[in-house]
């Protein structure tokens, strides 16, 4: 296999040459996708009964752990980490879920739009502490964590609050047809609204530049300091989504925060960025979420013990990582 | 100010730079003194032998997790399986003292799961070099799941948390010196000699600073690190057994808690994340400090919550602190 780029200004460049070339570059994440429909067929295969109600189930279910991948994959791009995500949502979900409760709808839409704010804020927050007190980011995030998570109980010391019945209808459910379901819509629309327009533009440029090499996207004018805070901000803003996710996939706000963090660097991994960053996008962990998730249910199907799920998703995070690692490896051979 | 007292100044804070940075452990005691102190302001008589026993106890678990994450981010590693592993350490002990070589086989057994984990994880990261937050994550939700599973098969028949361990891990000779120190102690005496006299240590430090000029100057960085993270899980593993004694629970989420503080530990003791510089004696300080706080926080009555934030930020200041002071200029 050679990796070579196809040479530049080729005679004669047709629009097929195009999308392969469009492949190639993303390859990863087709590949994912390959999988993917490969799983949904499976598990058509060891039960029938599989429609279009459980896949939306499954679009629901995965919602909250899609978007705290998006969320960690920006700032991975970035060349830093954040283990900061699984707090950041429990603290958006309590707090969304405390004042939305029994509230009318006006109330309900400026309170998303209020912690949506506090999203950016609180990425704003890690991200000064980390360009300012330059102390390596898994330090800073990780410390911040216990922060975070203490802010969310002290709005709230058990679960509990409510969830708009707007929000609610946001995340259940098809659109139109049965077979589209409305969480996975939701997400789509959030990524192309939000995501897609930045990576495009300079400032997403950037966020791929200091990612992949610091001192060169230094040298040649990027805002290394102010990419790296806005890279925190998006986390954070994206964090605030999966935590308003939370709130209206399970309709209350719990103020301990669930295992999203290592689950989000573990899907950004597989999806196929690199952890030193600057590769990547945030496609390819949001098809490994929805792939972890289907193994488990597949599992079920097969009748194995659920614990084995969990085991699961160990190995193959361990298994995928290491055909990575040989893929570069031979990458640098060739 | 004349030049020369300038200098004598700039001079002044150039050595006290060198200080922290050649010697952090001294800073260190200084705040963890200052912690104390604190303490017994917020609550006159409390410092007294039998309170740095109680201290000293609850501490160690989390210093023998600290040796875990300091030796990997030595070499720019890190170790996020060390939770799972020892829970699962006190939990498949707990389950198998009616096992017919009772709790030695009970222990055995635990640590050469333990180790068995590790080896994988080591082979993992050394051979196929791909990146330890991955693996080491991988082999938490591994270990995890098959703890779970473990635990749906033993049905509990009337296991617990077996008295020797329990004596280990909550005891105090005198009302004052715990009986832990017996397992402590030769671990970071080990640890700190394999770190400063032996030629493996310094292939740690080597591979942490630079692992391609380790390579080309003969280091074998696979085994080396093969040998790490089995030593790390082992480690993590007698670290369950003392905790679960510590709290008389035996249960697969029992050590979950004090992944992050034992990374923390390690931070604050000087061992920089991106490998190369630090050593063991700082990161018990550093459990100390952790410790103390958080008992500082209970008794100034913070409530769980503001506990939490205060522990945090005085993480992100005294790193913060640290950076700062030891930056290269």
């Amino acid at each position: 296999m050679s990796a070579a780029a196809p040479p530049v200004g080729a005679a004669r460049v047709g629009p097929l040459d195009g999308i392969a070339a469009y492949v190639r570059r993303n390859g990863w994440t087709f590949g994912l996708i390959a999988l993917l429909v490969a799983l949904l067929l499976f598990t058509k295969w060891i039960q029938p009964r599989y429609g279009p109600i459980p896949l939306q189930g499954l679009a629901t279910s995965v919602q909250p752990l899609v978007l705290a991948a998006v969320a960690q994959a920006i700032v991975v791009i970035s060349g830093g980490i954040d283990l900061s995500i699984g707090s950041i949502m429990a603290l958006t979900s309590v707090v969304s879920a405390t004042l939305m409760d029994k509230q009318t709808e006006g109330v309900s839409v400026a309170v998303v739009i209020g912690v949506l704010l506090l999203g950016l804020a609180v990425g704003a927050v890690n991200g000064a502490l980390v360009v300012f007190t330059r102390v390596p980011d898994i330090v800073v995030t990780l410390a911040m964590s216990f922060v975070w998570a203490g802010c969310a109980l002290l709005v709230r010391s058990a679960p509990g609050g409510g969830a708009a019945a707007w929000l609610r209808g946001l995340v259940g459910g098809p659109l139109g047809n049965e077979w589209i379901p409305k969480a996975a819509v939701t997400v789509l629309v959030v990524v192309f609204v939000v995501w897609i327009p930045l990576s495009r533009s300079r400032i997403g440029l950037s966020i791929y530049a200091i990612g992949s090499n610091r001192l060169a996207a230094f040298r040649s004018g990027v805002p290394v300091a102010r990419t790296r805070l806005l890279a925190y901000v998006l986390t954070g803003f994206f964090s605030a989504l999966a935590g308003l996710s939370l709130t209206a996939t399970t309709s209350i706000g719990s103020p301990v925060p669930g295992p999203y963090t290592l689950l989000s660097v573990a899907a950004v991994v597989l999806g196929g960025v690199s952890l030193a960053g600057g590769r990547g996008g945030v496609f390819g962990p949001i098809v490994a979420v929805v792939v972890l998730q289907l193994i488990q249910t597949d599992l079920t199907f097969l009748r194995f013990d659920s614990n084995y799920a969990l085991v699961a998703q160990g190995a193959i995070l361990m298994l995928v990582t290491m055909f990575s690692s040989y893929l570069s490896f031979r990458r640098t051979r060739t | 100010m004349s030049a020369a007292s300038e200098t004598a100044v700039r001079s002044g804070v150039g050595n006290v730079r060198g200080l922290f940075r050649d010697r952090p452990i001294i800073p260190l005691v200084v705040l963890l003194a200052l912690l104390v102190v604190v303490m017994q302001l917020a609550s006159p008589g409390i410092v007294k032998l039998s309170w740095a026993g109680v201290i000293l106890r609850t501490a160690v678990p989390l210093a023998i997790l600290g040796a875990c994450q300091t030796l990997t981010m030595l070499t720019g590693g890190i170790d996020l399986s060390v939770g799972a592993i020892a829970s699962m350490a006190g939990f498949v002990t707990a389950t198998l003292i009616h096992s017919p070589g009772g709790v030695p086989q009970a222990i055995l057994v635990a640590l050469a799961v333990s180790a068995l984990a590790g080896l994988l994880t080591g082979i993992v990261v050394g051979v196929f070099r791909v990146h330890p937050l991955i693996v080491t994550l991988g082999m938490s939700f591994i270990v995890l799941g098959f703890a779970n599973v473990w635990q749906l098969q033993s049905v509990q028949t009337g296991a617990g948390v077996p008295v020797e361990l329990r004596t280990i891990g909550s005891g105090l000779q005198g009302e004052i010196v715990p009986n832990s120190l017996v397992v402590f102690v030769p671990i970071s005496i080990f640890i700190l000699v394999l770190l400063r006299l032996t030629g493996y240590g310094r292939l740690l430090f080597a591979i942490g600073d630079n692992p391609v000029a380790a390579r080309l100057s003969g280091a074998r960085s696979w085994q080396v690190l093969t040998v790490l993270y089995v030593l790390s899980a082992v480690l993590a593993g007698i670290a369950g057994l003392v905790l679960s004694g510590l709290t008389n629970t035996a249960s697969v989420s029992l050590a979950d808690s004090s992944l992050l503080p034992s990374v923390a530990a390690a931070v604050i003791g000087g061992t920089s994340i991106f490998g190369g510089r630090g050593g063991y004696g700082g990161t018990i300080v550093g459990a100390l400090i952790l410790t103390v706080l958080s008992a500082l926080l209970t008794v100034l009555g913070l409530p769980e919550p503001t506990r939490q934030i205060v522990f945090g930020s005085i993480i992100v200041l005294v790193a913060a602190a640290y950076t700062r002071v030891t930056a290269e200029t």
